[in-house]
């Protein structure tokens, strides 16, 4: 066998690289220095360096590493919602650890690494490259859900995470590994083509392949029944690392399931009843769980729930509409949901605070500014006019009722209305509960103002503007069909 | 090949078990890295059997063993963590959150 | 197919039989002594001292969960050393590169002061 360097191509993976140079920097360089107050810099500089690097690829796609590695538009978008997640829980981080007493410089390279690891989930055609990537993804994550070293409920909340997490991924392989069996190989693309014969000839291991990552994946992005774990996690990790799971890891594993399941599975047309089924599921179980919560970051995890749940929708639709619908919803989503967990940053870095609902009391009469823009990222949640949340439904939904599946958006848009209710609760307690004590004033940082400059900008014109947006999804395709 | 599948396919069910209910943090860990071990004896007997002209399946497992053994140091480093705070490693006392 | 299996099954049932069947014997027909001597771990060795719950250094911890990570990591070079006259160059600085990053770790573990002992 005569091996070239030349079918390897490592300049479509620079982004990644340079990431992955940055953190590495980052661990060597911040055990000599005494003063590491540039670090977190440093991170935020690898992270939209990585972003340029990116974007540059736009509309070239290019496949390297003998196939394994598929750069196309699909994975840019993906990357870019990745790199936008971990550049605001970057800003959002620094500020929050040094309110509670633990900035260890180890936490950026934490956040690059992972990024990395969802990046080339993203970009990957090979079933090999994806756990690759998800594992990249994930032992980052285990860690930093339990920055907290000293605090029980972090350390619950890493060993929950760590155990759910290692166990999915347990089922995630054995899926890969039936489906290895069935196909004689973990390239997506073969796969892709040949799946008539391989149904045929090698149904059940690939059926049950496909099922087991399925499974795997369910853990991964929160579906119902899979999500037992989730309110957990969320609420003992820190609040920037909780913003940051509730939109990266997850735009990752929808990432990977629409690779794995519309491009290269996406014949075996039984699956769509499974996804069905599972959409209805978690959107169902994450709203009205939702409206039981008193804590505002466990409530936020069953609304990640239930948003998970709507892209469900997609998945079950299928086709190229689907795809695009379900990247445009998490792009917005990433907006919207980071801009809400922002200001629950803001709320929980006050000395005392455990995040629950009634500490938003009075909010309105101290920060006028801050609720509105409360009121603002709870209403994309709910998903009303004009934001972006309300595009983001409206196409998604709009595709499921093209493809046929009228009752599936019923029940999707009942669910919508339910969740009105619990994300109206928190604009009401913020503007008419009536405070026992004084709201405590939160301490703004310029970099908390930034973040939420950006997300409530990407909610309002994403939502007044939502052509662009869409556009940008429309081009959102796998190449090589 | 099919007493191979079965071999992993009952490992992986102990691991399974293992996991759901151990109550030691550490039994849960080595029930995880049964569950591992069964799909890397998947991936060498479907690499034997099915495609003996490449060697994906065991370069897969070899991913596999390191890709666990990474978990496992992670695990451990957790565990450890938790042995400090809590005094203990029972995951069924470790539930101050509840819904 | 599940014919082949019979023996396994019969192996199964035939130990589970012996191990019953052993233990319960013992318990219906064996004597029973007491005594002071009997609790000892060693019945005629060396008499214990000390708890038996003693704790281990943290730090011992530390470098074996350090030593697994490094030592699985190795596992990559026996491929790479197998058809390295094939990858020539090209393999080299592949795992040359691999190496470093390996290295990265490893500065950074004794940037971090987790491998002395004092």
């Amino acid at each position: 066998m005569d091996i070239k360097s030349a079918a390897i191509f490592f300049d479509i993976l620079y982004p990644e690289i340079f990431l992955l140079a940055v953190g590495m920097f980052i661990l060597v360089v911040g055990n000599i220095f005494k003063n590491r107050t540039f670090l977190a810099y440093l991170a935020l500089v690898g992270l939209i360096g990585a972003l340029v690097l990116t974007l540059q690829q736009w509309n070239a796609p290019q496949s390297g590493f003998y196939g394994m590695v598929q750069i196309d538009n699909f994975s840019i978008f993906f990357n870019v919602i990745f790199l936008s997640a971990g550049i605001i829980a970057t800003l959002m981080a620094r500020d929050y650890l040094r309110a509670h007493n633990i900035e260890r410089f180890e936490f950026y390279p934490l956040i690059l690494f992972a990024t990395v690891g969802m990046m080339i989930m993203a970009s990957s055609a090979d079933l090999i490259v994806i756990f690759l990537g998800l594992e990249i993804m994930s032992i980052p994550l285990y860690v930093m859900a339990g920055f907290f070293r000293n605090d029980p409920n972090s350390n619950e909340s890493s060993v929950k995470y760590f155990i759910m997490g290692a166990f999915a991924t347990a089922f995630l392989l054995y899926g890969i590994a039936l489906i290895y069996g069935a196909a004689g190989t973990t390239d997506l693309r073969r796969i892709m083509t040949d799946l008539g014969y391989l149904v045929s000839h090698s149904g059940f291991f690939l059926y049950s392949g496909a099922l087991l990552v399925l499974i795997g994946f369910g853990f991964k992005v929160a579906a119902v029944p899979f999500h037992m774990w989730v309110p957990d996690v969320y609420q003992g990790a820190p609040t920037p690392v909780t913003a940051y799971f509730s939109v990266a890891p997850k735009a990752a594993g929808f990432a990977a399931i629409l690779r794995i399941f519309i491009y290269g599975l996406g014949g075996l047309n039984e699956l769509s009843v499974i996804f069905w089924i599972l959409a209805i599921l978690t959107m169902s179980v994450g709203n009205l769980m939702a409206i039981f919560q008193t804590n505002i970051k466990r409530m936020l995890a069953y609304s990640s729930i239930a948003h998970a749940g709507y892209i469900m929708v997609a998945l079950s639709v299928g086709g190229d509409g689907a795809v695009s619908a379900a990247a445009f919803y998490l792009l917005a989503y990433t907006f919207f949901n980071l801009g809400g967990f922002a200001i629950v940053t803001l709320i929980n870095s006050r000395t005392g605070s455990t995040a629950a609902i009634d500490e938003m009391k009075g909010m309105s009469v101290r920060h006028p500014f801050l609720a509105a823009l409360l009121a603002l990222f709870m209403f994309a949640l709910a998903g009303f006019p004009p934001t972006a949340g309300f595009f983001g439904k409206f196409y998604l939904f709009s595709e499921a009722v093209k493809a046929g599946y009228i009752w599936l958006t019923v029940i999707a848009v009942m669910n919508s209305f339910v969740s009105v209710y619990y994300y109206l609760r928190i604009v009401v307690v913020a503007y008419f509960g009536k405070a026992d004590e004084e709201f405590a004033p939160v301490s703004f940082k310029p970099a908390i103002w930034l973040v939420l400059v950006i997300t409530a900008a990407g909610t309002l014109i994403l939502g007044l503007l939502p052509q662009f947006g869409l556009q940008l999804a429309q081009m959102c395709m796998f190449s090589f069909k | 090949m099919l007493q191979y599948l079965a071999l992993a396919a009952i490992l992986f069910a102990i691991g399974i078990f293992g996991v759901l209910t151990r109550r030691n943090a550490i039994g849960i860990l080595m029930s995880l890295e049964l569950m591992f071990n069964a799909v890397n004896i998947n991936l060498v007997t479907f690499n034997k059997f099915i495609g003996p002209d490449n060697l994906v399946g065991q370069i897969f497992a070899i991913f596999v063993i390191v890709i666990a053994a990474a978990e496992a140091v992670v695990g451990l480093a957790i565990v450890l963590l938790l042995y400090r705070n809590w005094q203990g490693i029972d995951i069924g006392n470790i539930n101050i959150m509840k819904w | 197919m599940l014919e082949t299996f019979f023996p396994i099954l019969f192996l199964v049932v035939l130990a589970a039989v012996i191990a019953v069947v052993m233990s319960s014997l013992s318990v219906l027909i064996g004597r029973r002594s007491s005594g002071k001597d009997r609790g000892e771990p060693y019945e005629s060795g060396v008499a214990p001292k000390g708890g038996t719950k003693e704790r281990i250094p943290v730090k011992f911890y530390m470098v074996a969960i350090l030593f697994i990570i490094f030592d699985i990591e190795v596992i990559f070079l026996y491929p790479w050393a197998v058809i390295s006259d094939k990858l020539g160059m090209f393999g080299f600085i592949e795992m040359l590169v691999f190496v470093i990053i390996l290295l990265v770790g490893y500065f950074y573990i004794l940037g971090k002061g987790a491998l002395k002992w004092d």
